[in-house]
């Protein structure tokens, strides 16, 4: 490739070679009849009936093959109002109505967390775009929850505690479970058959299901002004762009599970895409979080114990979403973001994204690429299976620390003993523990047993110690200490 | 010489927040030497509807990554992405993909 003499003065950029184009007087890849309205990928043109077929094949084939989800578990849709959690939702919708060989099989609830708070919306547009969206939940015809981000304030410190291990029985138990619903639906049917033989097999179910449509759950009016006062003054205490990310992320999952367990969902889905997922593995890796790329980006996050994440649209690229939604009408609801109309600099996210989008449209299996990488990525436990006591957990984000605790030789180490010399937030201190650190600067980082002390002396070190590295980093960019979140101080204790 | 042409124009996805929230425009397309296309309908849009931030919408001579374009309902990959030349009462759509989840 590079030889000695190559003339590298020449044009700065040397394009790609083009693919041939596919152009409209070409014929659907797949049926070779249709007039293509979409290029998949590097050049596949699909019909509209296609497109439709392959892109929803996905989304089954996506649950089909995990085989994580049970006949009639309990499974809670994070919605945001964007298009690709619109477009799951709208897939969930589809397939629960379907004919009985294929219908999905789970009961499903939507959740919508409102974040107006974190991105600096007036109250006025706040009610707005509530107003929407209850249009949209109450069309769907599923339970849903409406939930304004200012309820962190009201979790319980158990949510910083990782429940009991989950629930990943042995590997015939998923096609022991549908054969025996499946029984159960016949039998079901056979009785219904002999009082109303003109439901349908679908009608029939979906009156059987013992969740009320109605039992769903909207705030009476607007969260209290302090609350949203406490949580304006978090966020803008918070120095960078990247940490109020990623906080509102922590803060929004801390939220979403804690409506799934109170609610007794099993399972919560969201609608990352192909692209997203892409773009959130390089992300975390620039922001340390490499140790956790399987469970930040996998199909299953299981970290939380009780309550799993999925992922179902991560094989969909935010280009498919997008073209499914304006072709087949599914209804989103536009919200502005904590980054919207942010400069491309602004955060690690928005390079991040900006650097994979363009690299995509140079090279269009990039975002392909990472995501098979990422497949790749294997959950290992940190100790290997004989660890008898459980490893201890971030408490911001529930994975397995990632960090030596005894480690003092690396910059790191000195970072953190730097953290443990601020100041600590105004609230831990006036729970009564004295300010003064026991050890002088520098000293910090020598002995355990001064470390030990430390962090009898001195709370704002007891929360950092445990925290992975990533949220050790984010923490840094937090004002003065974690004011906001009561949740992490009293369980810091 | 093209004849002036009458095209819609429409936002969606969060770009029609640098068009001052409006998503749907009916644009005439004045008379001009060369035939309108794709490359000129964006040049056209940045002088003339683009209130702020041109860098989040047009990028060099194209549309940032991320906006996808459909043009009467297909992608415009498929119609020659800017070479396209626009034909009366065409229907262009810019869809931001990056915006929500």
């Amino acid at each position: 490739m590079c030889q000695v003499g190559e003339d590298y003065g020449g044009p700065a950029l040397r394009e790609p070679p083009t693919a041939p184009r596919p152009g409209r007087e070409h014929k659907c890849v797949k049926c070779k009849e249709g007039v293509p309205v979409v290029v998949i990928r590097a050049g596949d043109a699909f019909c509209r009936d296609c497109f439709k077929t392959f892109y929803v094949h996905k989304f089954r084939a996506m649950l089909g093959k995990n085989r994580l989800i049970f006949p009639g578990e309990k499974v809670l849709l994070a919605w945001s109002g964007g298009p690709s959690s619109s477009s799951m939702v709208w897939q969930v919708l589809e397939g629960l109505s379907q004919d009985s060989a294929r219908r999905l099989r789970f009961m499903p609830g939507i959740l919508y967390v409102d974040e107006g708070v974190a991105c600096g919306q007036s109250p006025e547009d706040r009610a707005e775009t509530l107003t929407d969206m209850r249009r949209v939940l109450q069309s769907t015809g599923f339970p849903w929850h409406l939930v304004p981000l200012e309820e962190v304030f009201s979790l319980p410190p158990s949510v910083l505690r990782c429940s009991a291990q989950g629930l990943v029985g042995p590997e015939g138990a998923y096609k022991t479970a549908v054969d025996s619903f499946l029984q159960q639906q016949h039998a079901l049917a056979a009785e219904g058959a002999q009082d109303s033989p003109r439901l349908a097999l679908g009608e029939e179910q979906l009156c059987q299901l013992p969740w009320d449509p109605l039992d769903s759950q909207s705030p009476v009016g607007p969260p209290a002004a302090a609350q949203t006062e406490a949580l304006t003054r978090l966020f803008g205490s918070v120095k960078t762009l990247t940490a109020k990310e990623e906080l509102l992320q922590t803060l929004r999952t801390h939220l979403i599970l804690h409506v799934a367990r109170t609610h007794g969902y099993s399972k919560v889905m969201t609608g990352d895409s192909c692209t997203r997922l892409a773009i959130k593995l390089m992300t975390n890796l620039a922001l340390g979080r490499g140790a956790f790329l399987a469970w930040d980006t996998g199909f299953s996050d299981e970290r939380h114990g009780d309550v799993v994440v999925v992922r179902p649209m991560r094989d969909h690229t935010l280009k498919e979403v997008a073209f499914y939604n304006h072709l087949f009408a599914v209804p989103s609801v536009f919200t502005p973001a904590i980054d919207t109309k942010a400069p491309e600099k602004a955060s690690i996210h928005r390079l991040m994204e900006a650097f994979i989008l363009r690299l995509q449209a140079q090279f269009p299996s990039t975002v392909s690429t990472v995501y098979r990488t990422s497949e790749k990525l294997v959950k290992a436990p940190r100790d290997g299976p004989a660890a008898s006591s459980p490893t201890p957990r971030c408490l911001l984000c529930m994975c397995t620390l990632d960090i030596d605790t005894a480690d003092s030789a690396t910059a790191f180490g000195a970072q953190t003993s730097h953290l443990s010399q601020m100041q600590p937030p105004t609230p831990l201190a006036e729970a009564g523990t004295s300010p003064e650190p026991c050890c002088a600067p520098g000293v910090a980082r020598a002995q355990d047993c001064c470390r030990g002390a430390c962090e009898r002396e001195d709370p704002g070190a007891h929360v950092v110690e445990q925290l992975c590295y990533g949220c050790r980093v984010n923490m840094k960019d937090l004002g003065p200490g974690p004011a906001g979140d009561p949740g992490v101080s009293d369980r810091g204790q | 010489m093209a004849a002036p042409l009458s095209v819609k124009v429409e936002f969606r996805g969060g770009v029609e927040l640098l068009f001052d929230g409006v998503k749907k425009h009916q644009v005439t397309l004045p008379g001009q030497e060369e035939p309108w296309d794709i490359r000129n309908l964006l040049v056209w849009i940045k002088n003339n509807l683009l209130q702020e931030r041109t860098e989040l919408f047009i990028q060099g001579d194209t549309v940032r990554p991320g906006i996808l374009v459909l043009i009467n309902d297909a992608d415009w990959e498929l119609l020659g992405e800017l070479d396209y030349q626009l034909q009366d009462q065409d229907r262009i759509l810019f869809i931001s993909t990056l915006h929500g989840g």
